[in-house]
């Protein structure tokens, strides 16, 4: 599904530069649930911005489903955000002034559905996460186990290639945690493949690979067995 | 663009700050409000300075005569002498631009003597004789009866036409004017009209308080041969009569024998260039109100080009977010453009709509106190309107264009990242 051969990406501090990822190599096949790991400052959150074609790469390659990804100008990446990849956010960045439904629904309407197609989609997503009586109420009605789910679901909505989830759990208590966890984990055996940027060894425990990065190389790539969320809900 | 969602939205994004929004709006109500009553005043005066000129043809000119102050071909220095009827035909032939040429005699004037007799009334009125055509260059209404005509250039008759001021004074309320006689110099003229000539300014009374005569009949009774005292010239209507003067005067100057720089034998005045002169206030007053109101609308559009950048500060966040869920630069670039454009368009509108009521107020504060000098009827066209409108979308335009700009430059990465 993802495909990465040697990726460098360095940032311009001034008169310095930061070279933050080293040459990274690493595929991702369809289905797997991997959880990268690494201290601040190991390079996880670029790397997983350049996987989200928020950021570009200076050099390497990427290849998602085998569509090379590379030179886009602003409005193809878009386009390709909306269409392959759903995003979760550690601080959820629902837009505040737009009830769950209006949020789920957001990147249907990027693709143009019509409205009643949208809803009801959105509708049907927000039922999967169980929020589907909260659906009118603004972000600021929802706790943060429920922000973070019709997060999820937005994410879901427009039907992506891969999940990418930056440090989704970062702003929850650890109950809560399992909850959005075990949602994921629901979500990855209907056979999504999902990337978990965490640096928590509980949550990756709950994947079924570590990626560790350290100093912006992989030093651990390892299939681990799953433990279970439900287990500790 | 006709989005339920995408206008859903921009309601949502303009009136989470109220007060804000409001305000900002305040900028663009204003500068129209402004722009708007400046071209009605403008337009105020205009209408009040027409009415003043009434319905006189303005490419018109009057020419008289006046002593010689040169010696000319044996002719003494002095001299005086008099237009001709045969003058008029000169003038006719040689100058096809003409519409009219008026010939006109005169009795009477400025606090003349009672000149004008009916049973045991008197009375001192301007007396003309004139041809049909002068009706046309300094309009009347004609209330009862008609006005001079060809026949009775023609046949000479002794008919009169008078001023509604002549009959109040010469006849009892309900008497029947048409036919009976009035006796001018000892001359009996059958009266076979009235009129009524309207005037906005101070010499409505003395309007009212001429007699027309036949040219021809003039001549005869009062003993003025082929004199004629002046001549009011009406030329058609692309050929400015000022363009056209020199060449009258100098005509006249070659048939009279009078010395080719001789500037005071024939005096003249031009309506038209004076005409001209206050038509020239008038463009300059409306490009005054232009003027001034777009800058006053300048400074409202900075500043919803102020509040915009700063709408756009505040939702860097919210962009990222949509950037990153996969909307394209263009539909933000077109979201912002379009706050911006509705912001303006809705403030400029009630801006209009406000100096629509003003207008309509001080048009009925106006017919409730009686007219004003100089003033009347202050209103805007259509077309100003639109063109208020077209200014305002252009404006919301540019006023959106920085903002926007500015929001499609933020990288989605970076927007995530402020917190």
């Amino acid at each position: 599904m993802i495909e990465i051969k040697d990726l460098h990406k360095s940032y311009k501090m001034g008169s310095n530069s930061l070279h933050v990822l080293k040459g990274i190599n690493f595929s991702v096949e369809e289905g797997e649930l991997v959880a990268i790991m690494g201290s601040s400052g190991s390079g996880k959150s670029t790397l997983l911005n350049i996987l989200g074609m928020l950021d570009e790469a200076d050099e390497g390659e990427y290849v998602l489903d085998g569509i090379p990804i590379k030179n886009l100008n602003e409005t193809k990446a878009a386009n390709y955000r909306n269409k392959f990849l759903g995003f979760i956010f550690q601080s959820f960045n629902l837009i505040n002034y737009k009830t769950a439904l209006e949020n789920v629904a957001l990147p249907l309407y990027y693709q143009k559905l019509p409205r009643k197609q949208r809803q009801e989609k959105a509708l049907q997503y927000l039922e999967q996460v169980g929020l589907k009586e909260w659906s009118h109420h603004l972000p600021s009605e929802l706790s943060g186990g429920q922000k973070q789910r019709v997060a999820i679901a937005r994410a879901m909505v427009a039907e992506p290639k891969v999940l990418l989830a930056d440090e989704l759990t970062g702003a929850l208590d650890s109950t809560t945690s399992y909850e959005v966890m075990e949602l994921i984990q629901k979500i990855n055996d209907q056979g999504n493949t999902i990337l978990v940027v965490t640096h928590e060894p509980d949550i990756a425990q709950m994947c079924k690979r570590i990626v560790h990065l350290k100093d912006g190389v992989i030093v651990k790539d390892e299939k681990v067995k799953q433990v279970r969320a439900k287990a500790h809900v | 663009m006709f989005n339920r969602d995408r206008w859903k939205e921009i309601l949502e994004v303009l009136t989470t700050n109220w007060f804000r929004t409001v305000l900002t709006a305040f900028g663009v109500f204003w500068g129209i409000l402004i722009l708007i009553i400046l071209l009605s005043a403008g337009k105020g005066l205009e209408n009040g300075i027409r009415a003043d000129f009434g319905d006189i043809a303005t490419n018109t000119m009057f020419m008289w005569t006046r002593s010689t102050t040169k010696a000319h071909m044996g002719m003494p220095i002095g001299r005086n002498f008099r237009f001709k009827t045969e003058d008029v035909k000169t003038l006719r032939e040689k100058f096809p631009q003409l519409r009219f040429i008026s010939p006109r005699n005169q009795l009477g004037g400025f606090r003349g003597n009672n000149n004008v007799v009916r049973g045991i009334k008197t009375g001192a009125y301007n007396v003309y004789g004139d041809y049909p055509e002068i009706i046309q260059q300094e309009p009347m209404a004609i209330t009862t009866g008609r006005f001079i005509n060809q026949n009775d250039i023609d046949n000479k008759r002794k008919v009169a036409v008078i001023g509604l001021g002549v009959r109040n004074e010469l006849y009892e309320t309900g008497e029947d004017v048409l036919g009976s006689y009035i006796k001018i110099q000892g001359v009996n003229f059958m009266v076979v009209g009235t009129y009524k000539k309207r005037s906005g300014n101070g010499d409505g009374e003395e309007g009212q308080k001429e007699i027309y005569v036949p040219f021809t009949a003039f001549s005869q009774a009062f003993n003025q041969g082929n004199n004629v005292g002046w001549m009011a010239i009406t030329a058609k209507d692309g050929f400015p009569i000022t363009d056209l003067k020199t060449g009258i005067v100098n005509e006249m100057k070659r048939v009279h024998k009078v010395h080719p720089e001789d500037s005071r034998a024939v005096g003249f005045f031009d309506l038209y260039e004076e005409f001209n002169r206050v038509e020239s206030l008038f463009g300059a007053m409306s490009f005054i109100g232009y003027f001034v109101g777009i800058l006053v609308l300048l400074s409202g559009i900075i500043g919803v080009s102020n509040i915009m950048l700063i709408v756009v500060k505040e939702r860097t966040k919210e962009i990222g977010i949509r950037r990153a869920l996969g909307e394209d630069p263009w539909s933000i670039r077109k979201q912002i453009l379009l706050e911006s454009i509705f912001l303006t368009i809705i403030s400029g509108m009630a801006g209009i709509v406000i100096g629509a009521l003003f207008i309509y107020g001080v048009n009925a504060l106006l017919e409730a106190n009686g007219p004003v000098d100089m003033f009347m009827n202050p209103s805007v066209n259509l077309g100003v309107v639109s063109a208020a409108l077209f200014i305002l979308i252009i404006s919301g335009l540019l006023a959106g264009f920085i903002p926007a700009q500015s929001a499609i430059k933020i990288r989605p990465i970076d927007a995530l990242r402020t917190e």
